[in-house]
């Protein structure tokens, strides 16, 4: 991930809180290095431990053994953990800055359900069984849903708070899990595949899937990270950022765009997986501040590393066998969630 | 009833006596009672027709005298075991698991003065449903030690939402956020427990998830039935400091409340009824949270909502639940019914709120 083109500390016109250049690179490396570990961890340890030279064999291409087979399936699952995470990170860090919202991310607002509900149509009615044609579809269900949940939510005095959008995320959330549920139940053919998927899990994916909805994170990192210095501008308020030139609402379409074809996409392949998006973004503003360039790369590197982390975790607590992703980023996200809210004061809420 | 309104209403009639105002209020009041009484009597009478229909009809049609015969312990061939073993254990507990989530769920809303308040959507049916999953699917018990352990989640979720909203006194919107929060959590725990069972059945994951009154026997209903009758009289009595304690706890304890104590004897006996309602029969998606605010529609201001919601509730579930079975092409749980009817007039309700730029 090189994102190196957009960290250039050039003197800002919006100097907010800052820290110092050396820190920051410095919290960058750290954070790296954690993935990294958090990666060979992630390729090590499940129901069999392997040994060094059996990765080593594994990533030679062979498979005889188990050992090489066990590594040979967790590579593809590892590489997954690390791209859903960096995109949903970075889907929430720019949906918090979009919407100037501190509980904005893609699972409380409701658009990892739109994206499911979506994709369990397409399964259930059309026949849809590519992977391409699911993330389309994936893509399209998380954008309505997002702008539905944002208009509600942004209805009446005072715009879009906190608690109109986490309550017209939470209640179009349950609408929509409603309506998954009736679409689902009655057919048993396509019920066990929606659940996997619904429960939200990395394991089990391939290779071949990966290659698929890259092209689309790909497209949804760039969007994200160029729209760095129009989040910052927008972050001053509308008309503070329409003053210094910023076409304040195709700026704000623009990013939201790509938020949404990031976490639209890897709910297509991984299933909806909740607040990672909200959790990574504001341990992010403690490490690097509130500069937008900083803090999208940070909160792709740290959003891998969380559910790199989460994905492991989920293999040791339960040995033999496994805790989907999505559960537990849910049980560590939740409190979290409960902590920002406690946290901030009533006024804002 | 505002002054001006009282004063406007003393006015009209120029032929009509004059009528001091304690007149006008009691002749308000007078009405107000009269619609409410109607409005019981109404709802009653579409219960008992919605449960006498579930009997009757469903994949075999019996007749109202084999019916009768099998509730009278007859021996009917086939109607005794369709009626007797499925059918009426299953009609009965929707009445009275719905009776139990609309007035826990009146209750809850009523108390904390928001209609977001309520305990499916602040988790504590999440909590209970938890622990009942956890308890049937895990430890493999099942009967009262089931109910037990899902008002143990209850209270304790509703104890845990309480404290965590309290920075200064407890505020609504505070308390319904963090709620939202640890149903996420209690949710996912669901999830996590189902998908360890040996075999993943959906139609058993549906009750805990959305609730589901498929395959319900009386040993499942009886619980429910206890509960209500001890703890729905325990609601009733509390219903006029519950409606004083709508006024603010301040003017609530000027007015004789001893708030505290009320406030606790009603959340435990809320909790008792949804912990009782979940276990058997799942946490049936909104029915708690959608019968309080329809009762207020119907029965209009000023009113006790209590009996109309419970009776709201149970004719919520006992519809949605034949509609379930019947209406559509497969057998769809009842919370899946009532959840897609529920969810929209949920997201109405938020944007109305939204319009009206109140608070919340």
């Amino acid at each position: 991930m090189t994102t190196s083109t957009t960290l250039t500390p050039a003197a800002s016109s919006v100097a907010i809180v800052r820290r110092p250049k050396r820190l920051r690179s410095l919290w960058l490396l750290v954070s790296l290095g954690a993935l990294a570990g958090l990666m060979l961890a992630s390729v090590m340890i499940g129901s069999r431990e392997v040994s060094w030279a059996e990765i080593m064999a594994a990533l030679g291409g062979s498979v005889d053994g188990f050992g090489p087979a066990a590594v040979a399936t967790r590579i593809p699952r590892t590489l997954l953990a690390v791209v859903a995470g960096a995109a949903l990170g970075l889907s929430g860090a720019v949906m918090q800055g979009v919407t100037r919202n501190p509980l904005a991310d893609p699972g409380i607002l409701g658009v990892n359900v739109g994206a499911s509900l979506a994709v369990v149509c397409g399964m259930a009615y059309f026949g849809l069984t590519s992977a391409s044609g699911m993330i389309w579809v994936a893509i399209a269900g998380a954008g309505a849903t997002a702008v539905f949940v944002y208009t509600i939510g942004s209805l009446g005095r005072g715009g879009s708070t906190p608690l109109k959008l986490a309550l017209a995320g939470a209640a179009t959330s349950a609408a929509l899990a409603s309506f998954v549920t009736a679409v689902v139940l009655p057919r048993n053919d396509i019920a066990e595949g929606v659940r996997s998927w619904q429960i939200g899990g990395v394991g089990g994916v391939t290779l071949e899937s990966i290659r698929v909805v890259a092209p689309f994170l790909l497209v949804g990192l760039i969007v994200s990270l160029l729209s760095a210095r129009s989040l910052n501008s927008l972050a001053l308020g509308d008309d503070l950022a329409a003053g210094l030139g910023e076409r304040v609402a195709i700026a704000r379409a623009a990013a939201a765009i790509g938020a949404v074809v990031l976490c639209g996409a890897v709910t297509a392949v991984a299933g909806p997986i909740g607040f990672v998006g909200l959790v990574v973004p504001h341990a992010c503003r403690l490490i690097v501040g509130v500069d937008h360039r900083w803090l999208l790369p940070f909160s792709a590197v740290l959003g891998a590393a969380l559910l790199t982390g989460a994905d492991v975790l989920g293999r040791i607590v339960a040995r033999p066998s496994e805790i989907d992703v999505g559960i537990i980023t849910a049980l560590i996200g939740a409190p979290f969630f409960i902590y920002i809210v406690r946290r901030r004061k009533v006024r804002e809420l | 009833m505002t002054l001006e309104s009282v004063q406007t209403a003393v006015q009209t009639g120029p032929d009509a006596p004059p009528l001091s105002t304690a007149q006008v209020v009691a002749r308000g009041r007078v009405r107000r009672t009269a619609r409410r009484r109607w409005v019981i009597g109404v709802l009653a009478a579409l219960i008992v027709l919605g449960y006498a229909v579930s009997l009757l009809v469903g994949q075999t049609f019996y007749s109202p005298a084999e019916v009768i015969g099998v509730i009278l312990g007859q021996d009917v061939p086939g109607a005794s075991f369709t009626v007797g073993r499925l059918r009426l254990p299953r009609a009965t507990l929707a009445v009275l698991a719905g009776l139990c989530f609309g007035l826990g769920g009146v209750t809850f809303q009523t108390m904390l003065r928001n209609p977001l308040a309520s305990p499916d959507i602040i988790g504590i049916s999440s909590g209970a449903s938890a622990a009942a999953a956890f308890a049937i699917v895990s430890l493999s018990i099942s009967g009262t030690a089931v109910s037990a352990l899902a008002i143990g989640a209850g209270l304790g979720v509703a104890l845990l939402i309480y404290t965590l909203s309290f920075k200064g006194g407890v505020l609504g919107t505070r308390l319904i956020l963090i709620g939202i929060g640890i149903a996420a959590m209690l949710d996912s725990l669901t999830a996590y427990v189902l998908s360890r069972a040996a075999m993943w059945d959906l139609q058993e994951a549906t009750r805990w998830l959305t609730g589901n009154l498929n395959g319900v026997s009386w040993a499942q209903t009886v619980p429910v039935l206890v509960a209500l009758v001890l703890l729905a009289p325990v609601l009733l009595g509390q219903s006029r400091n519950l409606s004083m304690s709508q006024l603010g706890d301040d003017t609530a304890s000027a007015l004789g409340v001893r708030v505290e104590r009320s406030r606790l004897i009603l959340i435990i006996a809320a909790v008792g009824l949804i912990a009782f309602a979940t276990a058997a029969a799942g946490p049936i998606a909104f029915v708690a949270f959608l019968a309080g605010p329809i009762a207020a529609r119907i029965v209009g201001p000023g009113v006790s909502l209590l009996v109309p919601a419970a009776l709201v509730g149970a004719l919520l579930v006992l519809v949605g639940d034949f509609l379930g079975q019947f209406a559509f092409g497969t057998r769809l749980p009842v919370g899946v019914i009532t959840g897609v009817l529920g969810a929209p007039y949920l997201i109405y309700l938020i944007i109305r709120t939204n319009r009206a730029g109140g608070s919340l």
